[in-house]
């Protein structure tokens, strides 16, 4: 009902815009470079459309540009050309190399500031926007699509398997017996994982608050170093590799490969971003249910919280200022309360301002669809330490394929757990001082 | 008596010449110069910075224990590719040689591979392979195949270089067939009045006469294996698992667009520069000699 409402207020502004549209020429172009699929890519070319028809003077132009890793090297080699696009959708783990590249973005508090458009930083929840922000609170990026980890499970397998379909196991010990139930009860895998850096190691270390690396995980500044190779990792990423030989556990990929196991039916759980809710929705012929992320009971102060990922707009540098006043414009447009609850109800990605939070809830969203509010409260369930803050590393792109690689490696049996850990961290802070010594 | 076209002045020739030359310098020497000049520098991501290091980042990738590997795996992989593609190319030629009926329907048909880009073909073998999904994956797996290239890198390497063999067999299969068409027929008459059977004829007539093909075959495919495999792996592996399938060009690509260390890369493209000019002089310099005409 909201949703043709809104289309229908966006098409009379439309054609009350049509003559302006004439008698101005054409308007300024605005790249926006993004990297959402899907459902996700079409709420992006839909609230790009309703900007473009509710004023004539400026035009958003979304392109998709392939993954997040496409589109930031994509943004970056545009830039050495001398051509970026204005926006460009940058995920979270670019977020430490943006941040060192000054000449090449421009920060979106000054932005708005010389644009003279309205922007409050502390409307954002400050989980989000403290990630995107300097340590005095200046925030360079505007987030846009904010995501947690969380566990989705098939509950036709759960049934078949003889579980309880409402009730998705709460540590990692209830979810490997449950897997093993699963995989008896004739599935090909018990659990996959996507995003199985950001998922097993990242977010596993935040949620039993164990730090990644020094200087609270390099929020605290940029000479960190990684230490993530402790035992409850170890006996963690041992764990999976033990349960992949049975494909109790089955990996199928670093990034978003593995969705297809899930949504396909062959795995009856995944871990995987709550960003991946309207995308399951779309894709699954089975009812699922989605829980919060396993833990070991015996880790001290576990549960602790998740930490965002997903990915936020960065700017870029050496536009005209005419051009700099649209993207003000545009940004504000998509911090509105519509466009956020709209975007968040529609993927499962987090909704970033407080107040599209509570319009979310007081418009009864959460009730009509249960565990849509879990990915929120489990990122805002406890304060925040130094281990699940954030995480800013330089080239945590790469920092990712090793550890990747390493995990590929103790899951094929290559090698132990503990030797991928040690290995992953000795590789991972040699990427860590090349940044320094390149952006130094 | 043969008759030469001479040019008189100089304009002309230069005229006909230039756009050949300008091709040349824009595409291969503007880029490759652009490639020393950045692997004697080190610059951050964006470019904004950029000082002179030397021969820095050449010691780098030699001392990297993961270059040494990558270029161990080249070798098996690009090896592995020549051969996948010579035999097989080489029978499906014979074979088509021999065919009257519908030859030209068998030789289109067989050619088609070559049409198909890189990318598209390892999408192509990715969907018949793929683990559990694919025809093929699912066929392994039926078998009793434990059927996972994301983790097994045997099998990721061996994906690879099948369908990277698939790619350039057509090539080399018009190739052999132009050769064995050009094989005089009064030779293998002779030898078949001689009492020759299939069998020698092709060992002793037509596998010597056509060794020139072949030869130019195996440094086309090498070449191949080194440099146009890119978009396979790329579409099929990306270089994992682990490092199982990243082969020079591979690291190329991967340390300069996604590592985002341009400086590290353009090192390693000079180097490979380097080992493919070797290797071509080296392979016309002793191989060809005993290749025989």
């Amino acid at each position: 009902m909201r949703v043709s409402r809104i289309f229908l207020a966006a098409a009379a502004l439309a054609l009350a815009a049509t003559p302006a549209c004439f008698a101005e020429g054409a308007p300024i172009e605005i790249q926006w470079w993004h990297a959402m699929t899907s459902v996700n890519g079409e709420l992006v070319n839909e609230m790009a459309g309703e900007f473009n028809r509710a004023q004539s003077d400026y035009k958003v132009v979304p392109v998709y540009k392939g993954g997040y890793a496409d589109t930031m090297q994509a943004a970056i080699a545009a830039f050495r050309a001398g051509n970026p696009p204005a926006i460009v959708q940058i995920f979270e783990v670019g977020t430490a190399t943006m941040m060192a590249a000054k000449g090449a973005v421009k920060p979106v508090f000054q932005l708005m500031a010389e644009a003279g458009e309205p922007f409050d930083p502390h409307l954002y929840l400050p989980a989000i926007a403290g990630y995107y922000s300097t340590s005095d609170g200046k925030m360079l990026s505007l987030p846009f699509n904010s995501s947690t980890a969380i566990l989705y499970y098939n509950k036709d397998a759960f049934a078949k398997a003889g579980l309880d379909p409402a009730v998705p196991p709460k540590t990692w010990p209830e979810l490997f017996a449950d897997a093993r139930k699963i995989r008896a009860a004739g599935y090909a895998c018990g659990f996959t994982s996507s995003w199985i850096s950001w998922i097993q190691v990242e977010q596993f270390s935040a949620w039993h608050n164990l730090p990644l690396g020094t200087k609270a995980n390099g929020m605290d500044g940029a000479d960190t170093v990684l230490d993530f190779n402790n035992p409850v990792l170890a006996r963690h990423i041992a764990n999976l590799a033990e349960a992949q030989q049975d494909k109790t556990f089955d990996y199928g990929g670093r990034t978003i490969e593995p969705d297809q196991k899930f949504v396909s039916g062959e795995c009856g759980m995944t871990l995987n971003s709550s960003g991946f809710f309207g995308l399951a929705k779309a894709g699954a012929k089975f009812p699922f249910g989605v829980g919060e992320l396993p833990y070991y009971p015996d880790v001290k102060g576990a549960p602790q919280n998740s930490i965002i990922g997903g990915a936020s707009l960065w700017v870029m540098a050496g536009k005209k200022p005419d051009e700099y006043k649209g993207v003000a414009r545009f940004l504000t447009f998509l911090s509105q309360t519509p466009q956020q609850v709209r975007f968040h109800e529609a993927t499962g990605y987090l909704p970033i301002t407080q107040a599209a939070y509570e319009a979310a809830r007081d418009g009864g969203f959460y009730k009509e669809h249960p565990g849509t509010e879990l990915p929120i409260l489990q990122m805002t369930a406890k304060p925040p330490t130094e281990n699940s803050r954030g995480l800013r590393f330089g080239n945590l792109v790469q920092i990712r394929d090793v550890i990747a690689e390493e995990l590929e490696g103790a899951f094929a049996g290559k090698e132990s757990a503990q030797q991928a850990l040690d290995n992953a961290v000795k590789r991972g802070n040699a990427v860590l001082s090349q940044f320094e010594a390149a952006t130094k | 008596m043969q008759r030469r076209v001479i040019f008189r002045g100089t304009l002309l020739p230069c005229l006909l010449v230039a756009p050949q030359l300008a091709v040349t310098l824009v595409f291969f020497f503007w880029p490759a110069g652009q490639a020393f000049w950045q692997s004697l520098h080190r610059e951050d991501p964006f470019g904004l910075s950029s000082r002179f290091v030397g021969l820095d980042n050449f010691a780098a990738v030699l001392a990297d224990p993961d270059y040494a590997d990558a270029i161990l795996r080249t070798l098996v992989f690009s090896v592995a590719v020549t051969a996948l593609v010579l035999a097989p190319s080489l029978l499906l030629a014979v074979m088509a040689d021999r065919v009257v009926k519908a030859a030209a329907a068998y030789k289109t048909v067989l050619l088609l591979p070559y049409a198909v880009a890189p990318a598209v073909a390892g999408v192509l073998w990715l969907f018949l392979f793929y683990p559990n999904v694919g025809l093929l994956g699912l066929a392994l797996t039926a078998l009793g195949v434990e059927w996972n290239y994301f983790l097994n890198g045997a099998q990721a390497m061996a994906l690879v270089v099948i369908a990277s063999a698939w790619k350039q067999i057509s090539y080399n299969f018009l190739f052999f067939l132009a050769g064995l068409q050009s094989i005089p027929k009064a030779l293998l008459e002779a030898a078949a009045i001689d009492g020759a059977n299939a069998r020698r004829r092709f060992w002793t007539i037509v596998f010597p006469l056509l060794s020139p093909t072949a030869f130019f075959l195996i440094v086309v495919d090498i070449v191949y294996a080194f440099f146009d495999t890119f978009a396979v792996i790329r579409s099929v592996t990306r270089g994992g698992p682990g490092k199982a399938t990243e082969i020079l060009v591979y690291k190329v690509y991967y340390d300069g667009w996604e590592a985002q260390d341009l400086n590290a890369s353009a090192a390693q493209s000079v180097i490979l520069m380097a080992i493919v000019v070797a290797l071509t002089a080296l392979q016309f310099r002793y191989v060809e000699r005993r290749v025989h005409y």
